[in-house]
């Protein structure tokens, strides 16, 4: 077509070529807006072969659901061939979407009646496209039948999916493992939780939450817990940034709480820790240690290292399911009992269990960040590829060096300190607890987050229980668990 | 089985567009009388097996009766009106005749697949239009003053304006159209003519400075007066027009650098007087961060152009409904969804065939008044279909200008015909002067 314009252009110019000036004046527009035009098409053309994926795979594109009356939806599988959804026909010719491991996989999977959430609404549009030959596409077209969708791999480890949906039991909350080299996640569980089968007949009683369960709630990426103690590594990186020479020299004296003014910071339990340094003072989280240093930070500084690490105001992170966006709100010339509160993660600091699995593989990684993703690649009915999905990186949050002091402080809280219920002699975790009061009278919820093998980390995992009490002996627990099952392997 | 018809059709369709397409452009290149009769007669049969299909298509899919009784009408129409304008002016330009019933033959088939009543309701004001336009080519043949009255067209454009600004009915935000005895018009549509006229006329008596200045500042009124009414699509069209203008009438670069020069300032003082426009660009530059509302409109367009894909998801098989204001500005979104991109591409480029045509006839005419003319229409058109088509691909920000022809749109349609019949009338001038030439030198 493009040929055709050219042969136009030749052609006119020969018309012209005897015009006066004002004719040559019209030749010139008429190029600018032949160009203009070759401009536009080209765009539609990039739009169309590049773009055009990225753009209509979208929970808003209601155009999709007119896939599924030519196509079969596929299948959801992970890596070892666990089928998380597929699509049967029921005697009466109907479809039905099957989730043969019911709530195992519920948020992560999600489901597809009433909406699309999880995986089901991510990949949509890979699994309402249909990429067997073409051959049995037109016999499929002539004959009435609907083409085969094809198959969404995950990154998802379902050994591991069981593992941490066994450790957290009934309790409330959510666990988040991930590969920190590559940002595939290999696990995500979010209680309580619901059964897909059963979406439409519970429809009624999940939407109405009268029991304040908010099951259909992904606490994994959507819940926002005040941090507690797992702050401390965010106020660690900023010591450290602060005093790059001599952190090591931190010292303060811990009588089991901390006094300044009319206000009073207690360690948990009140416990006293004696003379600390900072190493110490992370691995015993002790709270008076870090309330004090709080007083004595640059709060400007504090928060663009709050905002690099994403909290609200940062660059967000490209997550592949909804997600809630971390808060940090302190200002600088926050008054000194705001400052006291946020050191040590209470106030009206709020962050997600991703967000915080996600500061733990920047660590891990030596300070660079993979994207998070949930779909490892694409395969037709046949098995043959369609698309792969490659780690990605998304940046990085802090030096080497800076991840490589955080690690050294993560292992010691292992070794020595609240995070003994990962001490083994098959692995060498790392990590911080977390014990976060959010309501009087209720017991705080319970953080773990970490990662092992400590020297060459491979897993991290990131833990939260809802009113679990202490993050030492609610959540880390469940970490050991996961941990157990991938080193037994 | 209506599917697999569908299916099948949906290639058919594009792949007779392309080859009216591929006409219509080789018909420009080829020398003797014989093969350009050949294409002559060929494009008529690709444009009306087109609208059969179409309509066929449309009819198995809705099973509604009215849809043949429609379509009988509109090709009886079609026809009528192809060998009508034949026997009064012998001398038309044939392929502008065959250009503009395709592009109308886009149009039916569109809105009948979008809304029946708006199809009907459009079909009427058509025929209307075309009856009347067909006029216009007589008028200019014996009217001679037409280039001595530059203020009549001058002061009825502003007047025109002014008085939308003032008791105009507002929709989407801006002041569009006056209600005139039950009918609702949008004067802007017209004064596109008569500020052509206007400019026209001012530059064939001089291009010195004071004429050029006085000009301008007539044209910066008026556009002016559609910035105020908020009317932007407008205003940016009759903007370029008029450097274009400026630029082929005086051969100046320094008024072309000038010209894009003060539009710069003027996108920048209307990017900080407008919300209006601030909205615009915000939704261009990234419709995903607000999709639920000011990003709706060209979010619910590219999912309707990248899920058609190039050949399209195939008549009533779409969703183009989501689209707001679908009819309108988004008409070339709906075409892509159901007719596929590559059917879109051939309608850009039918439109662009007929810019070049009005760019030929511009070259060929002696006098420098329809010459600008003849430029100045062009480029109304042309910069108007490119607003439209690349604002609903999200190429430029969506300025909310329909896509003549094709779009639902009473005044739109009434001066497009004006348009293209004052291109005829050009046309018929030139070659009723070279057979009177030929003539007496023989």
């Amino acid at each position: 077509m493009n040929m055709k314009l050219n042969n136009k252009g030749e052609k006119k110019k020969r018309n012209l070529s005897c015009g006066g000036e004002s004719d040559r004046s019209i030749l010139r527009l008429s190029y600018g807006v032949v160009f203009l035009f070759f401009c536009l098409m080209l765009y539609m053309w990039y739009f169309l072969t590049v773009q055009r994926e990225d753009v209509i795979n979208n929970p808003y594109n209601a155009r999709l659901d007119k896939f599924s009356e030519r196509v079969e939806r596929g299948p959801l599988v992970c890596g070892d061939g666990t089928v998380l959804a597929r699509t049967e026909t029921d005697g009466e010719g109907r479809e039905v979407r099957v989730y043969p491991y019911g709530s195992l996989f519920d948020h992560v999977a999600g489901y597809s009646a009433r909406g699309k959430t999880g995986l089901e609404s991510l990949a949509n549009f890979y699994l309402l496209s249909s990429h067997i030959n073409p051959m049995s596409q037109a016999v499929a077209e002539l004959s009435g039948r609907k083409n085969p969708g094809d198959s969404v791999v995950t990154t998802l480890d379902r050994e591991l999916q069981q593992a941490a949906w066994d450790a957290l039991g009934d309790r409330k909350g959510a666990v988040v493992v991930m590969e920190p080299d590559t940002g595939k996640l290999l696990a995500v569980v979010s209680k309580p939780g619901f059964d897909p089968n059963r979406i439409e007949e519970d429809w009624e009683e999940l939407v109405a939450g009268e029991d304040g369960q908010a099951r259909l709630l992904n606490r994994a990426f959507q819940g926002l817990y005040p941090p507690g103690s797992v702050f401390k590594i965010v106020m660690a990186l900023e010591y450290i940034r602060e005093h790059p020479d001599d952190y090591s020299r931190f010292q303060f004296d811990c009588d089991g709480y901390f006094e300044w003014g009319d206000y009073r910071i207690q360690c948990y339990h009140g416990s006293a820790h004696g003379s600390q340094d900072l190493s110490q003072a992370f691995a015993n989280s002790c709270n008076g240690a870090f309330a004090s240093m709080g007083l004595e930070m640059d709060l400007e500084s504090l928060e663009r290292t709050a905002s690099q690490l994403m909290f609200s105001g940062g660059q967000p992170l490209s997550l592949p399911l909804p997600y809630s966006q971390s808060r940090f709100d302190m200002k600088a010339g926050a008054d000194e009992w705001e400052i006291l509160q946020t050191a040590i993660g209470q106030g009206t600091t709020q962050m997600t269990p991703i967000h915080n699995a996600v500061i733990t593989c920047a660590i891990a990684n030596r300070g660079v960040v993979m994207t998070p993703f949930l779909i490892d690649h694409v395969e037709n009915r046949a098995g043959d590829m369609v698309k792969t999905f490659e780690p990605q990186e998304w940046g990085r949050l802090m030096t080497e060096e800076e991840a490589d002091i955080l690690k050294t402080l993560m292992m010691r809280v292992v070794t020595e300190g609240t995070g003994s219920a990962l001490r083994t002699e098959n692995y060498t975790a790392a990590g911080k607890t977390g014990s976060a009061q959010f309501d009087t009278g209720k017991e705080s919820h319970a953080w773990f987050t970490g990662f092992a093998p400590g020297e060459n980390p491979e897993l991290v995992v990131t833990v939260v229980v809802e009113e679990g009490g202490s993050g030492g002996r609610a959540a880390a627990p469940v970490a050991r668990s996961i941990f157990d099952v991938y080193f037994s392997r | 089985m209506v599917k697999l018809i569908t299916d099948v059709s949906k290639y058919l369709l594009i792949w007779l567009a392309a080859m009216y397409t591929f006409w219509s452009f080789r018909y420009f290149n080829v020398g003797d009388e014989k093969r350009e009769r050949i294409c002559r007669r060929r494009l008529p049969h690709l444009l009306f097996l087109l609208h059969f299909l179409a309509c066929g298509v449309l009819f198995l899919n809705t099973g509604d009766w009215k849809l043949p009784v429609l379509y009988g009408v509109q090709a009886v129409f079609l026809l009528c009106y192809m060998s009508l304008y034949g026997r009064l002016y012998r001398n038309r330009s044939e392929i502008l005749v065959n250009n503009m019933c395709m592009l109308l033959c886009v149009g039916f088939i569109i809105l009948a697949r979008l809304s029946f009543d708006k199809a009907v309701r459009q079909f009427v004001i058509i025929v209307f239009s075309a009856a009347v336009t067909m006029l216009v080519p007589f008028i200019m043949d014996h009217t001679w003053q037409l280039g001595k009255i530059p203020w009549l067209y001058g002061f009825l454009g502003l007047g025109l304006l002014c008085l939308v600004h003032v008791s105009g009915n507002t929709s989407y935000g801006a002041q569009l159209s006056l209600t005139v005895a039950g009918v609702s018009v949008q004067p802007s549509e017209f004064v596109k003519i008569s500020f052509v006229f206007f400019t026209a006329a001012m530059f064939y008596r001089s291009t010195d400075r004071r004429q050029v200045f006085i000009t301008s500042a007539v044209a910066a009124l008026h556009v002016l007066l559609l910035v105020m009414s908020k009317d932007l699509g407008s205003g940016l069209i009759f903007f370029i027009t008029y450097v274009f203008m400026i630029f082929a009438a005086t051969s100046r670069w320094s008024y072309l650098g000038l010209g894009i020069f003060s539009g710069g300032l003027a996108s920048a003082a209307a990017w900080t007087m407008f919300s209006h426009v601030r909205v615009r660009v915000m939704a261009w530059k990234n419709p995903w961060a607000d999709i639920d509302n000011r990003g709706y409109q060209i979010a619910q367009s590219l999912f309707a152009i990248g899920t058609g894909g190039w050949f399209g998801l195939g008549l009533c098989q779409g969703m183009p409904g989501r689209i707001p204001v679908v009819e309108k500005d988004f008409v070339f979104a709906a075409v892509s969804e159901e007719m596929g991109a590559l059917f879109a591409f051939c309608v850009l480029l039918i439109c662009l065939g007929c810019f070049l045509q009005f760019m030929m006839i511009a070259c060929e005419m002696q006098a420098l008044f329809y010459k600008l003319i003849a430029l100045g229409l062009g480029t109304m058109y042309i910069v108007q279909v490119f607003l439209t088509a690349g604002g609903a691909t999200k190429f430029i920000p969506s300025t909310g200008v329909t896509l003549p022809l094709v779009s639902y749109g009473g005044s739109s349609v009434l001066s497009t015909f004006v348009l293209f019949s004052v291109m005829q009338g050009l046309h018929i001038l030139k070659r009723n002067q070279e057979e009177e030439d030929e003539y007496e030198t023989e």
